[in-house]
């Protein structure tokens, strides 16, 4: 058989268009990121302006500005553009009809996905940055949310306060310290400025607390959240030191998950000396001291 | 307090997990129209003053909403005032409302509560890194999970009880229109879900909402001529610290003393007799049972038994949150004053498919912070 033979042919010329009084006047517009329609004789406002409507009568030639916004009245999804359509990614063309509008016009919207599509979406026209006085005046059209965003942001010191300060100052030093409640005689861990029972600062003395005590109860966080510095799964958990009346919270480790309990004997896992600073996160976590379990009348007084 | 107050028109938004369609200010007046219209008002003029509650500032973002809502809410010439403790927000904010009727200082007042949960992240606003200590509380879950697992310690609890009370507050939830989660489960299903804050289950928790609520506490003088209005028989508001050495969280004191004061006021002596229905806070299932305890609707440790047979259910003995409660809604600082109008929705007889036959009296509980603040109020069909 013989080849068949083929070879490239191109068609290229630059046509130009009379526009017309009309679609002329609405593409100058657009130069100036002006939309304007076209009052038809009924009274409707068609949108881009024809110099008839669609029964052939003439439009009455009264222009009226319209808002660059509208809402998709139907589309189809283009998941594989051309290089002469208008976004070089996935699109929808729509049928978009502007506010103020009686009939819609064919654009692209710029919607990312096609799950963001809807019909009755808001959209609004995305101009061009440099003005041709062609329809490419208007790129696309991008998807209108009625959410805005307002970030806070707020920025603090904080300051701990004298009792607060000594305890952290103690942590320091690898040391916790308690204060006595003047009335009740409860020891607090920190000390206060003012306990929950008598509204009077704890007593000047501190007192020494060891670093091991009871877990009284606990959680396993599983749950992520925005601002969160541990990963999860994590246990926290609260831990009465021995010899203090109010529980600290900190992490529990050292163990599975599965095997911590409730009135299990911790103690404090301190990070390398050289690691530590004011702050009670000198202690990695609480890990179990391998004692028996405090009973549950012991600490039920904490829960 | 010499001056009866009557509930005369109750409205609330539609909830779901995010209400697009309306700004913040929209949201209270879809609420606080549908108030006014069932209280057979016709515009912001007929009311005298109007006290607003929602949940601390970082949960929205929006600091002071109480001032640019006031002419949102036709408060332009008349006192305004926001309420303020935590989760029980709405509880005390119609406390406070009710307290100006009472008073005979006036006899229409408007009042609403709302949140946006859309627009921010609860989440976020309760887990703060602060300096000098290590960022360990993981939300609301992350600080009540410990004590709900110390709950089922002490009192040795059934482990299904939360899930339970999961199943059938979304099953009334079912009965109620405007609830956010409409949601058919199984036991099974429930207990299959997620662990988030162990014991705590992913069904076991409340969603997040937007959504307000609406209502106009009005003196018998204004309340003459409405149908069923809701007489306020008692109001309360308690407050306990939350650090105190050897302080009960489980069945806090403030609660108990809350709950004493307002009974006392509503002559009753035995609310499991005397209260037809209840709605009260329950953000995590596990709380139905401790607060039936607390509330005196059960002996300490007994909660979680009348969860288990049933009694709770809407048909039964005592039924708990008709409405689906805070477990199918959770607009946070509206979640406390819906329960104190579904109360009065309740002894209206304007419930609907969510109705408790012959209602009478109800009670209304909202709690906040670290279980520290408590709000209550029974309403009854009769006057006090």
């Amino acid at each position: 058989m013989t080849e068949r033979l083929s070879a490239p042919y191109r068609l290229h010329y630059a046509y130009t268009r009379s526009t017309g009084p009309v679609i002329g006047r609405f593409l100058d517009s657009l130069r100036d990121r002006v939309l304007e329609g076209i009052r038809a004789a009924d009274g409707r406002v068609l949108f881009p302006p024809t110099e008839y409507d669609e029964q052939g009568r003439a439009t009455t030639g009264e222009f009226v500005q319209l808002r660059p916004t509208g809402t998709v009245t139907s589309y189809t999804w283009v998941n594989e553009p051309r290089p002469t359509h208008p976004l070089d990614r996935p699109f929808a063309w729509a049928l978009i009809k502007l506010d103020g509008a009686d009939t819609a016009m064919v654009h692209a919207v710029d919607a990312g996905k096609e799950k963001a599509m809807k019909v009755g979406m808001r959209v609004r026209v995305r101009w061009a940055e440099k003005a041709t006085g062609t329809i490419r005046d208007i790129v696309c059209f991008d998807p209108i949310s009625p959410i805005i965003k307002t970030p806070v942001d707020l920025n603090y010191f904080v300051r701990p306060g004298e009792h607060q300060s000594q305890y952290l100052h103690a942590l320091a030093e690898g040391r916790f310290i308690g204060g006595r409640c003047r009335v009740t005689g409860r020891v607090y861990v920190p000390p206060r400025g003012a306990t929950p029972e008598s509204g009077l600062p704890t007593e000047d003395e501190v007192i020494d607390l060891p670093d091991t005590g009871v877990l009284t109860t606990f959680t396993v966080v599983r749950i992520p959240f925005e601002g969160q510095k541990l990963t999860p799964p994590y246990v926290f958990g609260a831990i009465v030191l021995d010899g203090a009346d109010v529980p600290i919270y900190h992490l529990v480790s050292g163990i599975p998950y599965e095997q911590i309990r409730m009135g299990m004997r911790v103690r404090a896992k301190w990070k390398p000396r050289e690691e530590w600073g004011t702050t009670l996160e000198n202690i990695e976590y609480f890990e179990p001291t391998g004692e028996p379990d405090a009973p549950f009348d012991s600490y039920a007084m904490h829960l | 307090m010499s001056e009866r107050c009557a509930v005369i028109g109750i409205g609330q938004t539609k909830h779901s997990e995010s209400r697009k369609d309306v700004s913040l200010a929209g949201l209270l007046r879809e609420a606080a129209f549908r108030a006014l219209a069932d209280a057979g008002l016709e515009s912001f003029q007929d009311i005298d003053a109007v006290v607003i509650g929602t949940a601390p500032d970082m949960f929205e973002g929006v600091m002071m909403p109480e001032l640019f809502l006031a002419d949102a809410l036709g408060a332009v010439g008349k006192p305004i005032m926001r309420v303020h403790t935590a989760g029980s927000v709405g509880g005390s904010t119609a406390i406070v409302a009710s307290s100006l009727i009472q008073t005979g200082i006036h006899e229409r007042v408007l009042t609403l509560a709302f949140e946006k949960q859309s627009e921010s992240n609860a989440m976020w606003a309760l887990s703060p890194a602060i300096p000098f200590q290590p960022q360990l509380v993981a939300g609301a879950g992350g600080y009540f999970a410990p004590l709900i697992r110390a709950y089922i310690r002490r009192h040795d609890a059934h482990p299904d009880t939360g899930c339970v009370v999961a199943v059938k507050d979304r099953e009334h939830g079912l009965l109620n229109p405007y609830a956010h989660l409409h949601l058919k489960q199984t036991l099974e299903e429930v207990k299959a879900a997620p662990v988030l804050w162990d014991p705590i289950r992913y069904s076991e928790t409340c969603p997040s909402s937007d959504g307000a609520v609406a209502m106009v506490l009005a003196s018998e003088k204004a309340a003459q001529g409405i149908k069923n209005p809701a007489w306020v028989r008692g109001t309360s508001v308690r407050t306990e610290s939350t650090f105190r050495a050897h302080r009960d969280q489980i069945n806090p004191q403030a609660g108990k003393d809350c709950a004493k004061h307002v009974y006392a006021q509503a002559g009753i002596t035995n609310p499991y007799e005397e209260i037809d229905v209840a709605e009260i806070y329950v953000p995590f299932s596990w709380f139905e049972p401790m607060w039936l305890e607390n509330l005196g609707f059960a002996e300490e440790g007994q909660g979680w038994r009348l969860t288990m047979d049933g009694k709770t259910r809407l048909g039964a003995e005592m039924p708990i949150n008709p409405s689906g409660g805070v477990m199918c809604t959770n607009p946070i600082g509206a979640s406390g004053m819906l329960r104190f109008a579904e109360a009065a929705l309740q002894v209206r007889g304007m419930a609907g498919a969510h109705q408790v036959d012959g209602a009478k009296t109800a009670l209304g509980h909202a709690y906040g912070g670290g279980s520290q603040f408590f709000a209550m109020w029974v309403v009854s069909s009769e006057k006090p």
